[in-house]
């Protein structure tokens, strides 16, 4: 079973549309959308792993008819209940809702620059060495799911399961969304560029030399 | 439960149907109790709309093309020679720039969600968020490439970039020729967003 969300490789979808560079946002609600996700996670009640499990999570039907800022509105309704900073009833304006304990942690409008200056780094100490050198090769795990959860989330393409690539840089030791997105720790490992040709991943590519790259954890990968 | 249901089940059903309404509603709930700041989201909005955007990446790009010590910098450790020029933050956490050759052109996509390097590129164009390029780009770059009007040769090599960790990439486009001598501010001229995801080339019309 596959998500909606993982979508590499996939035909289907037409051309893709240029647009100008000065153009930010196409409605004002994108806008509204894009702020309230980032104020309502600075209230720490989930992490960026969570999040995207979350819009993954999102029903097909939804997930393909919703625009980008629909399928965050989607995800952060699904967070607020989960993490109980709001009831349903609350959500579907039955209950009028109290003041929540949580509103000391309101991110105010003065505290938006240093929080959008501090950002999440991502790399962590791990006790897990390195075990692939620039130039290794390696396979990809051949299942693209999530080892602890069924369902669960991965940053694991199908496109790229069971494929033979090259170690092209090594990026140190990262939080593993798999087990980040599940309440299961951080459990920061080896993070590397892996190198694919074209040709390992598709049955027709466009050119002999063409290459995909992917960011891949230690545990996604075993020795070639 | 069955599986019809799913419009009961999924929190977001609860609320209005159209989404300019679901955003003020949600906006509307979460400043009633006391988690929401409507001047912080005005906040959020003035900086990618107003303050971050693809000039900050050009500045990069321009500057790396006039002084190889800030380009050895950036190949060194991208994410401090960047933050040392004030660009850094949410979404630009660990950067990695790739540098286009005669034999290599670089493009950068994330076919899971939408990751792309907020700081220096503001937020992503609707289109590197579309299902199209998500999709496609990984198996077919060349088309997608034609798609923006650009065609590559066939001695030169794509390599595409699906980020699917928190390192974000940053396209170093090659130097448009006859510009030797050219100040920053002119050399910025020439670099487009576009080129610096990889889906153009500098000194093209954007």
């Amino acid at each position: 079973m596959s998500r909606v969300h993982d979508m590499g490789g996939r035909f289907g979808d037409g051309a893709v549309v240029p647009e100008p560079e000065d153009e930010r946002f196409h409605e004002d609600w994108h806008a509204r959308a894009l702020a309230l996700t980032l104020a309502a996670g600075s209230l720490g009640k989930w992490n960026i792993d969570v999040s995207r499990h979350a819009r993954e999570c999102l029903a097909p039907r939804d997930y393909t008819a919703f625009s980008y800022y629909e399928k965050w509105m989607g995800g952060l309704a699904a967070l607020l209940v989960q993490t109980g900073v709001l009831s349903r009833d609350e959500l579907a304006g039955v209950d009028r809702g109290t003041l929540s304990d949580l509103a000391v942690r309101r991110l105010s409008a003065d505290q938006v620059a240093g929080v959008l200056a501090k950002g999440g780094p991502a790399d962590r100490d791990s006790d897990i060495a390195p075990v692939f050198a620039v130039g290794d090769a390696v396979v990809t795990r051949r299942i693209a799911e999530n080892l602890f959860v069924a369902g669960g989330h991965t940053r694991l393409p199908g496109y790229a399961a069971g494929a033979r690539g090259r170690v092209l840089r090594y990026h140190g030791t990262h939080v593993l969304p798999d087990s980040n997105a599940h309440g299961l720790g951080e459990a920061p490992e080896p993070l590397y560029a892996v190198v694919f040709a074209a040709s390992e991943l598709w049955q027709h590519p466009e050119h002999p030399r063409d290459e995909v790259v992917l960011d891949l954890w230690q545990s996604y990968l075993v020795p070639a | 439960m069955p599986h019809d249901s799913h419009d009961h089940d999924h929190p977001h059903a609860l609320l209005p149907p159209d989404p300019a309404l679901r955003v003020k509603a949600l906006e509307t709930i979460l400043t009633d109790k006391g988690l929401i700041d409507p001047a912080a989201l005005d906040a959020i909005i003035d900086t990618y709309e107003n303050r971050i955007g693809p000039r900050n990446g050009a500045h990069v790009v321009a500057r790396a093309w006039r002084e190889p010590d800030f380009l050895q910098a950036l190949r060194d450790d991208a994410t401090t020679a960047v933050a040392d020029m004030g660009y850094f933050g949410r979404q630009g956490e660990h950067l990695v720039v790739v540098e286009n050759t005669a034999d290599t052109h670089n493009i950068v996509v994330c076919t899971l969600c939408s990751c792309y390097p907020w700081p220096l590129l503001g937020i992503p164009p609707g289109w590197y968020k579309s299902d199209a390029y998500r999709a496609r780009v990984v198996r077919e770059p060349r088309r997608v490439l034609a798609d923006f009007g650009v065609r590559l040769g066939d001695d030169t090599a794509v390599r595409v970039w699906d980020s699917t960790a928190e390192v974000r990439y940053l396209v170093l486009p090659m130097r448009p020729e006859n510009t030797d001598g050219w100040s920053e501010e002119a050399l910025m001229d020439l670099v487009s967003r576009d080129s610096m995801i990889g889906t153009a080339v500098a000194g093209a019309a954007p």
